[in-house]
């Protein structure tokens, strides 16, 4: 909301600075965003205020004018092109070398006069767009009658508009009125509030119009009063700049009226032209389900029996609290006003303007909850306005239909709360003081409690605490002391698979691999690239209704193809090995209930690695290096992982294991499948593994597996032996690492894998580096062969493997 | 064969100027062969040949032959050692390599900007006795709204705009990506019969919004929450300044503005002094002049939400907040743009 500074001096003194008074608003009221001045740059010697005394025509062109002004020292006669421009108009005036915006650029530049269509000017009469005030330049500007002649502009329209952002639940805020008293409560002022004196001197309100609620469940109240004898025109100068400043725009004597006071009050009026007010009477009802109306912006709207009207003795003219209907609408020829001002609830109207996709002005106050005391002060605000301003005659008598009144609403404080909630003791005084100035009705019962009467205007104070932000916003929260929790230890919190996840990224980084995040939301088609056809899960994705782009419409059922694109984005812009992962989850449906959100490592490698350069490398990454990557993980997590070869969709087989732990798979291994690659525009080999967090959290080692020290040492051996080609390597390994014999452990290693000559065709050659150690003595050579020997035999029963010469 | 000292003055004289002569490792240990040598070295042999001295002059042969040895021995040594040295410094002279050329690349792995911000705001917390919880990012309108305090027809909804998922439960219950971290203070009190409750809650966040440099739609939030009887603002205060300190530094200072938000009563936004311009930049980006810079909301848990989770209002309050943790990692490091975290591009990433 905009804020006039020098419209809200008329209900506040306010002496501060600018900045001294946008902070502490800021600290204690609503946000200040921001604030304009208006003026700074006009001269107080160069623009200032004059009349024009005469106006006569422009000898040489027909659009122009030669106006004689009284610029207080004197006259000067200027050439003019305002086709507003009057004998008699008190306007704005600038001299030469006055600061001024370009009326057709908008450009800030220096006033320079020259002779116009041969005729000199002495200075130059104003639009509100050359003076920065708006964008209007259709005419000059009309200063309201009686600013005195001479004075510098900048003394009679110079202002500071405050741009603040208040809060869904304070509907008082965005009227002038509310907010002043927060600001006479902020700086110790004293709030004047405008007058609704006026005298009621037509008929008799209840002959020309009758009321009545229909739905009092969406209508806590309605007043209507009825203004004769008015002639539609614009409104005083002074009503207009108000408003445009607060960013409306004026229209006419009666709609400017409502928007003032609305602004004024922030309880929103609505006015009818009487006499278009089929059968003299008002129905609040709900709309009868498919009913019209075309609404003031020329639409034509359908309404649901939900909705609210306003209905006349034939039918709809007005959508309660949002707009009126253009059936009923004030126009140049009104001379009889019906001036509505009602309360309707606060979620009809928002449901309604959703529904309708119209938010107004009115709906935006209705929508956050106006009291309903307030109708009757806004009603009676209209009519002094009418009477003083527009010279209107007022009907005796107001029409009030209030189904909805309330008692106020009085809490009960104990004052132990303050200090209970804020941690510091507010004295009585203050309390009472902050209250009243806020409008609260405040009893003090000692020893210990407040009972406070709450303002109609504040229907959001509902419990002892609103009481307790009230005192504390105002009292100043800098004035709270900074403390530490006390009290007890709280309950732990029990979630293994986050400490995984951790350790999980702790280790991948170690690895070297660059941990990215990306976007959970993607579509069908990705998804599609990486997940089985045959897997009913991961291929029926959830949606989003409304997704904020085309290609982030659906939770993702796994995290390689965000991964895949990201190692496809970044490969565009280097080269050498790149390594990324990312722990996310798998958003897998339930049916009824809410996905299950999988925790996943994903991770990707490719390129080549690492060679004496940082340009051009080494040898391409390849499946060891994923592998070694995912068996260092384990084994830092003190797990033994068991690989076998398998297939999984988007990876090549024959390249691929899954891995276990316990028994269980806990994750996959394996080159990306080229043509899935392709389709992610990589056309190099690329290897992804997953880790399964929830599977292998449940084979993790309470402990670290650790072992003592021996205090003696191994003897070490290499052997090779010769196998079938289909002989997997992996369980030779294994079983030579199981090998125990007479308390003789063995270490294991392989070193070289071979096919070729001098190994017979269909058979491999296995180089092993064997260490074998005792817990409790220095093993001869001899026991080393033995052992070894046994190890020979049992590779030869399981695998029929010979011993290379 | 007898020797007199004269002799064995001579000796040592040989000896010494055939060590000098000596150049290399092999060099020595010919020489080492030709005097010392346990079977044949000439030393040796006049040693042996003690034997065949006269009984009354044995004694000052023998002191006279060791010491020539010792001689010996020592300046082999020291003679070893400066051939060693004179090597080394060779090596160091001829052998000396560019230090300016580049070291060979490491495979280097970091951890997103995110997580590392997230991970001491957590870190912070933690030494201060919060647990850190989660809960799901795919989450019931009940539990984002409804129980938040954030009815239907409330313009409060304003406030996040929602990104729903398409399905639809008995009709009814809706689900949506979460907006906020909130529906943890009500999922965390629901399973925690009895206060003390102290949990951080970090996760990701949804937002149906349109992105620029300041807005992205996936968020990462660290909601906060502690309710036990005595839980006071001025708490809140403490934890939170403690906080900020860990992130902006020691000298950091922190105001409470007044604000809104359905769940907390009363409610607060939080602000650190600019340690950028230092409060006194009339042209600061990061704090537009002002001297603070927002940082989150939070306040006090509604007495209404506490009641819901089965506590007495009247004795047991709370505090929450709400972390955005992608904005502190942008204050943190000067970042321009928040798009630029879920980008991933490595020349961003590459940087932290
Ligand atoms: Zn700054």
């Amino acid at each position: 909301m905009k804020i006039s500074l020098n419209w809200l001096r008329e209900y506040v003194d306010v002496r501060l600075p600018i900045e001294e008074l946008a902070r502490r608003i800021t600290d204690a009221v609503a946000e200040v965003e921001g604030w304009r001045v208006i003026g700074e740059m006009w001269d107080p010697a160069l623009v200032r205020v004059a009349k024009v005394v005469a106006v006569d025509p422009h000898p040489n062109a027909d659009r122009l004018r030669l106006a004689t002004v009284d610029t207080g020292t004197g006259t000067v006669q200027v050439v003019c092109g305002a086709p507003n421009l009057a004998v008699g108009q008190t306007v704005a005036f600038a001299s030469e070398g006055a600061r001024l915006f370009d009326g057709h650029t908008g450009e800030l530049t220096t006033l320079r006069l020259r002779p116009i269509r041969g005729v000199e000017s002495a200075g130059m009469v104003l639009s509100e767009r050359e003076l920065g005030l708006s964008d209007e330049h259709e005419g000059i500007l009309v200063l309201p009658e009686g600013t005195p002649v001479g004075v510098p502009l900048a003394d009679v329209l110079g202002d500071v508009i405050l741009e603040v952002s208040t809060w869904a639940n304070r509907a008082d805020l965005l009227g002038m009125v509310g907010f002043a008293r927060e600001v006479a409560a902020l700086t110790g002022g004293v709030l004047r509030e405008p007058s609704r004196s006026f005298s009621a001197s037509g008929p008799d309100v209840n002959g020309l119009v009758s009321v009545s609620i229909e739905a009092p469940d969406l209508c806590r109240r309605f007043t209507a009063s009825v203004i004769e004898g008015l002639r539609v025109g614009p409104s005083p100068a002074w009503m207009q700049e108000r408003l445009r400043k607060a960013g409306m725009r004026p229209i006419n004597n009666v709609v400017d009226i409502t928007n003032y006071v609305m602004l004024e009050t922030g309880q929103p009026l609505h006015a009818f032209d009487y006499d278009l007010v089929r059968g003299k009477r008002i129905v609040a009802r709900r709309a009868r389900p498919g009913e019209r109306l075309v609404t003031l912006d020329g639409v034509e709207r359908e309404f649901d029996g939900e909705m609210l009207l306003i209905c006349d003795g034939e039918g709809p003219v007005g959508v309660a609290g949002v707009m009126g209907g253009g059936n009923s609408e004030v126009n140049e020829g009104t001379t009889r006003v019906l001036l509505e001002v009602a309360n309707f609830r606060a979620g009809s109207i928002r449901r309604t303007s959703t529904l309708l996709k119209l938010r107004t002005e009115a709906s935006l106050r209705f929508e956050k909850g106006l009291g309903a005391e307030m109708a009757m002060y806004a009603q009676q605000r209209a009519l002094h306005l009418f009477e003083t301003v527009c010279g209107g005659r007022i009907a005796s008598g107001i029409v009030d239909v209030y189904p909805g009144r309330e008692p106020p609403r009085t809490i009960v404080l104990e004052a132990g709360r303050i200090a209970q909630v804020l941690g510091v003791e507010v004295p009585v005084e203050d309390v009472r003081r902050i209250l009243g100035d806020l409008g609260f009705l405040v009893h003090y019962v000692p020893p210990a409690k407040y009972s406070v009467q709450v303002p109609s205007w504040r229907p959001d104070v509902e419990i002892p605490d609103d009481l307790v932000e009230e005192v504390g916003r105002i009292y100043g929260y800098e004035r709270l002391p900074a403390t530490m929790l006390r009290g007890t230890l709280p309950p732990p919190e029990v979630n293994p698979v986050m400490s995984v996840r951790e350790r999980l990224r702790d280790l991948a980084v170690a690895l070297g691999f660059q941990e990215v995040i990306t976007y959970t939301l993607t579509t069908r088609e990705k998804l599609a690239l990486v997940t089985d056809p045959l897997d009913a899960v991961r291929r029926n994705p959830l949606g989003v209704v409304n997704p904020v782009a085309a290609q982030h419409a659906y939770l993702r059922t796994s995290l390689r193809a965000s991964v895949l694109e990201t190692y496809a984005t970044n490969r565009r812009q280097a080269e050498g090995a790149l390594r990324l992962f990312e722990i996310g989850f798998e958003y897998l449906p339930v049916e009824g209930d809410l996905p299950i959100e999988r925790p996943v490592l994903c991770a990707v490698l490719g390129g080549s690695r690492e060679g004496r350069w940082h340009v051009g490398g080494g040898d391409a990454l390849d499946f060891f290096d994923a592998k070694g990557a995912v068996e260092a993980m384990l084994d830092a997590l003190g797990v033994t992982g068991t690989f076998v070869a398998a297939e999984e969709y988007g990876l090549l087989p024959g390249h691929t294991a899954k891995f276990g732990a316990g028994g269980e798979m806990v994750g996959v291994v394996g080159q990306v499948h080229p043509e899935t690659a392709a389709a992610f525009d990589i056309d190099e080999p690329v290897f992804l593994f997953e880790v399964w967090a929830e599977d292998l959290v449940r084979h993790l080692p309470e402990r670290p597996p650790y072992q003592p020290l021996s205090r003696y040492p191994a003897v070490r051996m290499d052997v090779a032996v010769v196998v079938d080609a289909g002989v997997s390597a992996g369980r030779v390994l294994e079983l030579a690492r199981s090998h125990r014999s007479q308390g003789v452990t063995t270490r294991a290693e392989l070193f070289d894998e071979y096919r070729g000559p001098g190994v017979p065709e269909g058979k491999k050659s296995l180089a092993l580096r064997l260490w074998f150690r005792a817990d409790d003595r220095t093993l001869t050579d001899d026991e080393a062969l033995k052992v070894r020997q046994g190890l020979l035999a049992r590779l030869a029963r399981e695998f029929g493997a010979e011993l290379r010469g | 064969m007898t020797t007199g000292t004269g002799d064995l003055a001579r000796l040592e004289e040989e000896a010494l100027a055939e060590l000098e002569a000596a150049g290399d490792e092999a060099a020595l240990e010919r020489w080492r062969a030709a005097w010392l040598g346990r079977q044949d070295g000439r030393v040796t042999v006049l040693l042996r040949g003690i034997r065949e001295v006269a009984p009354g002059q044995r004694a000052a042969y023998g002191a006279a032959v060791n010491a020539l040895k010792e001689t010996l021995e020592g300046r082999l040594e020291e003679r070893r050692g400066a051939l060693r040295r004179a090597a080394l410094e060779r090596l160091a002279r001829e052998g000396a390599v560019d230090v300016t050329l580049p070291g060979r690349p490491q495979a280097l792995g970091r951890l997103h900007p995110i997580t590392r911000t997230l991970r001491d705001c957590l870190d912070a917390f933690r030494a201060m006795g919060f647990r850190v919880a989660e809960g799901p990012e795919v989450e019931w309108d009940r539990y984002n709204f409804d129980a938040a305090r954030i009815p239907e027809d409330h313009p409060a909804r304003d406030m996040w705009d929602t990104i729903w998922v398409n399905t639809l439960i008995d009709g009814k219950r809706r689900m949506l990506l979460r907006t906020h971290t909130t529906p943890n203070q009500i999922r965390v009190m629901e399973r925690t019969p009895r206060p003390p409750v102290r949990v951080v809650v970090p996760g990701k966040c949804y937002r149906q919004e349109a992105t620029d440099a300041t807005h992205e739609w996936m968020l990462t939030q660290i909601e906060g929450l502690a309710v036990d009887e005595g839980v006071r603002m001025s708490d809140l205060k403490g934890v939170l300044y403690e906080w900020a300190r860990a992130m902006f530094g020691f000298d950091r200072r922190i105001i409470f503005h007044h604000s809104y938000f359905p769940f907390v009563e009363p409610g607060v936004e939080m602000a650190i002094d600019c340690f950028i311009c230092r409060g006194d930049g009339r042209d600061c980006h990061t704090c537009h002049g002002t001297g603070w810079i927002e940082i989150l909301g939070a306040g006090m848990v509604h007495p209404e939400i506490i009641d819901n989770a089965g506590y007495d209002s009247s004795r047991v309050t709370g505090f929450a907040f709400g972390i955005g943790v992608e904005r502190v990692a942008m204050l943190r490091w000067g970042i321009e743009d928040i798009r630029h975290f879920y980008s991933n591009d490595l020349r961003f990433l590459g940087q932290f």
